[in-house]
C-alpha cells in the first residue's frame, strides 16, 4: 500500500517560489492501478517523482508498506527504488545497449551476475513479446517497441509498484491501447501496483480502477473510476471529463449528468 | 635564395635528409603524441566527470570551493601559451625525466599542456547526455558511481571519441612546436633545417608529413566514432 501523506513541494526559482504540490493526500491500495490525471503543469510529475523520492517533498511523507521512505538512507533507499520502478514518456532507454543489455541493466546495477541478469532478461523480452529483438539496438526499434522494452526493464527487478508518467503520450492511439494491455496483464497476472499519471482521460477509462484529479497542485477528487467520471463534481474533473462544453455550462453549480 | 631551391643539388640534398631522417622523426612524432594523449586522458578524463557530476544539481555534487578550485586550474593551465609552459615546467620535466631536452621529455609539458584541454572536451561530451536518462538510472537504484561507469561514459563513448580525436590532434601540433626547445621529431626537423639552415624543401616536406599524419589520425578517429554510435544502427 502506498500512503502519501499531506504533501507539499515547493520549487524555489530566482523569481519566487512555485507550490508545485499542496497537501496531497492519496491511498493506493495494493494490486490496484491508480489514475493520476491532471492538464499540463497540474503537479502529477512532480508527485510520482515524490512516490520515489526522485523529489523529495517540502512537507508530509510518503509511505510505502508502512515504511516512511522518505527517512531512508541513501543506500537503502536505492534498495527500495528496486521495488518501485518507473517507465517514462520519453522511455529512456540506454542508446548505447541493446535491448537485452538494456533489460539487464537494473540487474547489474543490483549486483546480479551477467549470466543470470541474461536469463532473466531474455525471460522478459517474451512477456513482452520481443524475444526477436534482443540484439537490436534501440534506435532501430519503434516507440512502441522501445517501451516495451522499457517496461521489461522496470519488471526486472521484480518490484512491488509499477509507476507510469506519461508513459503513452508520445504513443499513437493504437500503440497505446498495446501498451495499456501489457500493463493491465501484467497487474493481473503478476499483482504489481500500476501508478499511471497521464493527461488523457481514455487512459484512465480504459484500464485504471481508482482515479485521482490534480488541479494546480491540489487533489479536487479522487475514488473509483466509473464514480468519479459519471458524477464529476469539481470544475477541473469537468473540464476533463467534458472537454468540448463551454465554460459557462462547466461553471454551473448543479450539474445533472446523464451518462 | 629561391633560385636555386629546386637546383637538382639541393634536391639531392634534401632526398638524403628525407632518407636518413624522416622515418625515425616521424616514429617520434606519433609515439610522442599517442603517449602524450594517452597519459592527458587518464588525467583529463577523470578531471571532465568532476565538473560535471560535482555541480549542485549533479549526481556527485563536491564543495563549491573544490569545484571552482578545479575550474580555475584548468582555466590558467589553458590559458598560457604553449611554448611558455614547455619552459615553466623545466624542473618537473627534469625531476620527471631527469634531462629537458629530448623526445621523452617533451612528453611532459604536452601532458600539462593537454589535460586541461581534455578535461573541457570530456566535460563537453558528457553534458550531452539526456538528464532523463540518469533520472531513469536514478530511478532503478543506482549509486552515483554507477551512473557514471554504467550511464554517463558509456553513453558519450562516440562523443568522447571525437573529441579525442580533436585532442590528439592538437596535441601533434603542440609536439611539433616542442622541436624548438629540443624536443624530438618532425618539428625538430622542420625548424632546424627550414629555420635555422633555410633548407626549405626539408621543412614542406616535414609540413606535408605532419598534415598526413593529421589527416590519417582525424580518419580513424571519425571512423571509431561513427562505428561506436550504436544510435545510427539502420533499422533492420
Amino acid at each position: 500500500m502506498i500512503e502519501i501523506k499531506n504533501v507539499s513541494k515547493t520549487f524555489r526559482a530566482a523569481d519566487g517560489s512555485v507550490e508545485a504540490l499542496k497537501n496531497v493526500s492519496i491511498t493506493i491500495p495494493d494490486g490496484d492501478i491508480f489514475g493520476i490525471i491532471g492538464m499540463s503543469g497540474a503537479g502529477k510529475s512532480t508527485l510520482v517523482r515524490c512516490i520515489n523520492m526522485l523529489e523529495r517533498p517540502s512537507s508530509g511523507s510518503v509511505e510505502i508498506d508502512g515504511c516512511d521512505i522518505g527517512k531512508l538512507s541513501d543506500a537503502k533507499l536505492r534498495e527500495v527504488r528496486r521495488d518501485i520502478t518507473m517507465i517514462f514518456q520519453g522511455f529512456n532507454l540506454l542508446m548505447q545497449r541493446n535491448c537485452l543489455k538494456n533489460v539487464c541493466f537494473p540487474l547489474e546495477l543490483a549486483g546480479k551476475s551477467k549470466a543470470e541478469a541474461k536469463k532473466r532478461a531474455l525471460e522478459l523480452l517474451e512477456v513482452v513479446g520481443l524475444s526477436d529483438k534482443a540484439k537490436a539496438y534501440p534506435a532501430q526499434l519503434s516507440g512502441g517497441q522501445q517501451q516495451r522494452v522499457a517496461i521489461a526493464r522496470a519488471l526486472a527487478t521484480n518490484p512491488k509498484v509499477l509507476l507510469c508518467d506519461e508513459a503513452t503520450s508520445a504513443l499513437d492511439p493504437t500503440t497505446t491501447n498495446s501498451i495499456l494491455e501489457l500493463i493491465r496483464g501484467i497487474n493481473e497476472k503478476l499483482g504489481i501496483t500500476v501508478v499511471i499519471i497521464t493527461h488523457q482521460m481514455s487512459v484512465v477509462e480504459s484500464v485504471c480502477k481508482h482515479v485521482a484529479i490534480l488541479d494546480h497542485g491540489e487533489v479536487v477528487e479522487q475514488g473509483e473510476v466509473a464514480e468519479v467520471f459519471s458524477n464529476p463534481k469539481s470544475l477541473a474533473a469537468r473540464r476533463l471529463v467534458f472537454p468540448e462544453r463551454d465554460s459557462d455550462w462547466l461553471n454551473a453549480k448543479e450539474v445533472t449528468v446523464h451518462v | 635564395m629561391f633560385s636555386n631551391i629546386l637546383s637538382s643539388e639541393t634536391l639531392n640534398e634534401t632526398w638524403q635528409i628525407i632518407e636518413t631522417q624522416f622515418p625515425i622523426a616521424t616514429w617520434e612524432t606519433i609515439y610522442v603524441t599517442i603517449l602524450a594523449t594517452i597519459f592527458a586522458i587518464v588525467i583529463g578524463l577523470p578531471l571532465g566527470v568532476l565538473l560535471v557530476v560535482g555541480e549542485k544539481d549533479g549526481v556527485l555534487p563536491l564543495p563549491s570551493w573544490l569545484l571552482q578550485t578545479l575550474n580555475v586550474i584548468i582555466n590558467l593551465l589553458r590559458s598560457i601559451p604553449f611554448l611558455i609552459l614547455m619552459i615553466l615546467v623545466f624542473p618537473l620535466t627534469r625531476a620527471i625525466i631527469g634531462t629537458v631536452v629530448g623526445t621523452a621529455a617533451s612528453i611532459v609539458p604536452l601532458v600539462i599542456a593537454a589535460f586541461p584541454f581534455i578535461a573541457r572536451l570530456a566535460e563537453s561530451s558528457l553534458r550531452e547526455i539526456n538528464p532523463n536518462i540518469i533520472e531513469m538510472a536514478q530511478s532503478m537504484g543506482a549509486s552515483p558511481i554507477q551512473i557514471i561507469v554504467k550511464v554517463m561514459i558509456p553513453e558519450s563513448i562516440p562523443s568522447l571519441i571525437s573529441n579525442a580525436t580533436i585532442a590528439i590532434t592538437t596535441i601533434l601540433g603542440y609536439s611539433a612546436m616542442s622541436g624548438i626547445i629540443g624536443g624530438g621529431g618532425l618539428g625538430k626537423i622542420a625548424i632546424n633545417y627550414g629555420y635555422y639552415r633555410y633548407k626549405y624543401l626539408v621543412m614542406l616536406a616535414a609540413v606535408v608529413l605532419l598534415i598526413l599524419l593529421v589527416q590519417i589520425f582525424q580518419s580513424i578517429g571519425t571512423h571509431l566514432a561513427t562505428r561506436s554510435d550504436k544510435r545510427l544502427k539502420k533499422k533492420s
